[in-house]
């Protein structure tokens, strides 16, 4: 399928932005929605609604069948070795929150470290501090580099004998740096450390394969792999979801509840209390869908191909500074422009119809280390084009001329 | 909507050349304010006498160019205000950033005036209207006034 294709089948880009054709730089935050993810919303709702794993009409069991489908195709797709080890949560930040809970209660106690990397973003930080205060808990930051990487090395450095949990970013949400994550693993399952990546910038972009890479904990968000809000999955292995306590109470997840006790539910539904964001999920099976038609390394090579065009193209403009120049680089251009407060760079760009983002990225870590309070960054997607990067770097030479 | 009425000569001139910028010795009163989107940040410091009067005003800070042109502006127009004055003044300005198409306040000069009014294009973009606002809060938080139970743009 030709790029061209492809985004003919994101109805976003049949509108216009203030007369403008959108230039959609914005996919680290969220990505845009293909048509059958929107469909098939739309079709659940007026043909095929019921709740799941409740009721045994019809509907229910229907319901129930098109839920599991995709936690399958989850499985399927990150390569997991067993359908009960994908959860579907609100988001990867509740993903996370839910080992920082589980784990933190049964496995940490004072004076115990959790190592994070400088790189991290707000969602795989702030769920871990509370186990400072709850805890005593210490936590660690193996320290950024000058090009925006987290070295094995570093890691290594950072882990003593007290090191519980390793909890890294897949691919930095900033500066693009693609960690070293199964070297990390490899390092730390020898220390005995169990490792939680965030792969909320690793999932839309690179190949996943759980049982090669050997983490413990993989959090996805579903909304930035072309799929609806509301929607995150914690892959964890068995063992750990097995015996680790249940995180959130509430019905679905219980097997047995009496006035004296209660005992909990099977794999996977010890972890999906309530009624679980169902449309999502069934619409969700479209994107992993939709990804697969394309192939998750053509989608891969198209980015990196951009990846690079973009980078050329900054660094032309001499009043560009671009953030991170990391060892393997994902598609994200972090930028500051000389004289230009990133947030009227934003503002300039949205005129003509580039959406951006700019601010701390929710990494004020990262950002206090690079000395900068803010940046622009522009961050692609499957359906971004050499064009795109274009119109950037021309919009960019009008915040220029109005700032000169 | 255009860019021209959001970044108006004043504001890009007052961005580039902020007034009464850095910390000064004796000051008796500060306060920060802090948008926690974008992790700006302005610092307000004030010398303030026992009549109540501004004697000295100066900001520290770091953020876009409509942050600093306001926060220059502000602080430009408040030296040598007394207190009462100073909450009209600054009711007046969060007032006609909200909703108020027009400056009513008569202890603000028609020139001055004219350099408040540039920040209005902000009214068109309501995620750059903290940008306007955020000195303006950090100097109500340092004279002490009391945020309107009903009004979160409003001191009392």
């Amino acid at each position: 399928m030709s790029i061209n294709d492809i985004k003919k089948e994101f109805p976003i880009f049949n509108n216009k932005i203030r007369n403008n054709d959108l230039v959609y730089l914005d996919s680290a935050n969220s990505s845009q929605k293909p048509q059958v993810v929107v469909d098939r919303i739309y079709d659940f709702y007026t043909k095929e609604f019921s709740n799941v794993g409740r009721s045994i009409h019809y509907l229910a069991v229907a319901a129930t069948n098109l839920y599991e489908n995709t936690r399958t195709l989850v499985q399927k797709y990150i390569n997991a070795k067993d359908k009960n080890e994908i959860v579907f949560t609100k988001g990867a930040t509740e993903a996370i929150n839910l080992v920082a809970n589980t784990f933190g209660q049964k496995h940490l106690n004072e004076g115990d470290e959790i190592l994070l990397t400088e790189l991290e973003h707000h969602s795989n930080y702030v769920p871990w501090h509370y186990l400072r205060k709850s805890k005593g808990v210490k936590i660690k930051f193996a320290e950024m580099d000058e090009n925006g990487d987290v070295t094995l090395e570093t890691i290594e450095k950072n882990i003593t004998d007290k090191t519980k949990i390793i909890a890294i970013t897949h691919l930095s949400n900033v500066t693009g740096a693609i960690l070293p994550v199964k070297e990390i693993t490899k390092l730390a399952h020898s220390k005995n450390i169990p490792v939680l990546i965030d792969g909320c910038q690793g999932a839309p972009h690179l190949k996943l394969d759980m049982q090669d890479l050997d983490c413990d904990f993989y959090a996805i968000s579903c909304h930035k792999m072309y799929g609806p809000t509301g929607l995150g999955i914690l892959y964890a292995k068995k063992k750990w979801l097995e015996e680790l306590p249940p995180y959130q109470g509430g019905g679905g997840m219980i097997r047995e509840v009496k006035k004296e006790g209660i005992t909990f539910g099977e794999l996977p539904n010890k972890y999906e209390a309530g009624t679980m964001a169902t449309a999502q999920v069934i619409a969700f099976g479209e994107s992993i869908k939709f990804i697969n038609k394309i192939g998750i390394e053509n989608i891969e090579k198209h980015e990196r191909e951009l990846t690079v065009y973009g980078e050329k193209v900054l660094r032309k403009n001499n009043s560009v500074k671009l953030i991170g120049n990391p060892k393997d680089k994902g598609s994200v251009l972090s930028f500051t422009l000389d004289g230009v407060h990133p947030h009227d760079i934003a503002t300039i760009l949205d005129e003509d119809g580039v959406a951006i983002r700019a601010g701390h990225h929710c990494c004020q870590i990262l950002h206090e280390k690079l000395g900068l309070s803010a940046t622009a960054r522009a961050s692609l997607g499957v359906y971004n084009t050499k064009d795109d990067l274009d119109q950037l770097n021309e919009s960019l030479n009008k915040c220029k001329k109005i700032f000169s | 909507m255009d860019l021209k009425e959001l970044y108006q000569e004043i504001i890009l001139e007052h961005g580039k050349n902020p007034r009464n910028l850095g910390k000064f010795e004796n000051f008796n009163k500060d306060a920060e304010g802090y948008n926690p989107l974008c992790g700006d940040k302005v610092h307000v410091y004030l010398k303030l006498n026992e009549n109540k009067e501004i004697e000295d005003i100066s900001f520290e800070g770091h953020g876009c160019a409509i942050s600093m042109a306001s926060a220059s502006i502000m602080t430009e127009l408040m030296k040598d205000k007394k207190n009462p004055e100073v909450k009209e003044i600054l009711n007046d300005f969060l007032g006609m950033i909200k909703q108020s198409p027009e400056l009513k306040s008569e202890l603000i000069k028609e020139d001055e005036k004219t350099k408040l009014m540039s920040l209005s294009g902000v009214k068109q973009y309501p995620m750059r209207v903290k940008c306007a606002t955020i000195a303006w809060h950090a100097l109500a938080s340092a004279m002490n006034y009391k945020k309107d139970e009903n009004d979160s743009e409003k001191f009392v």
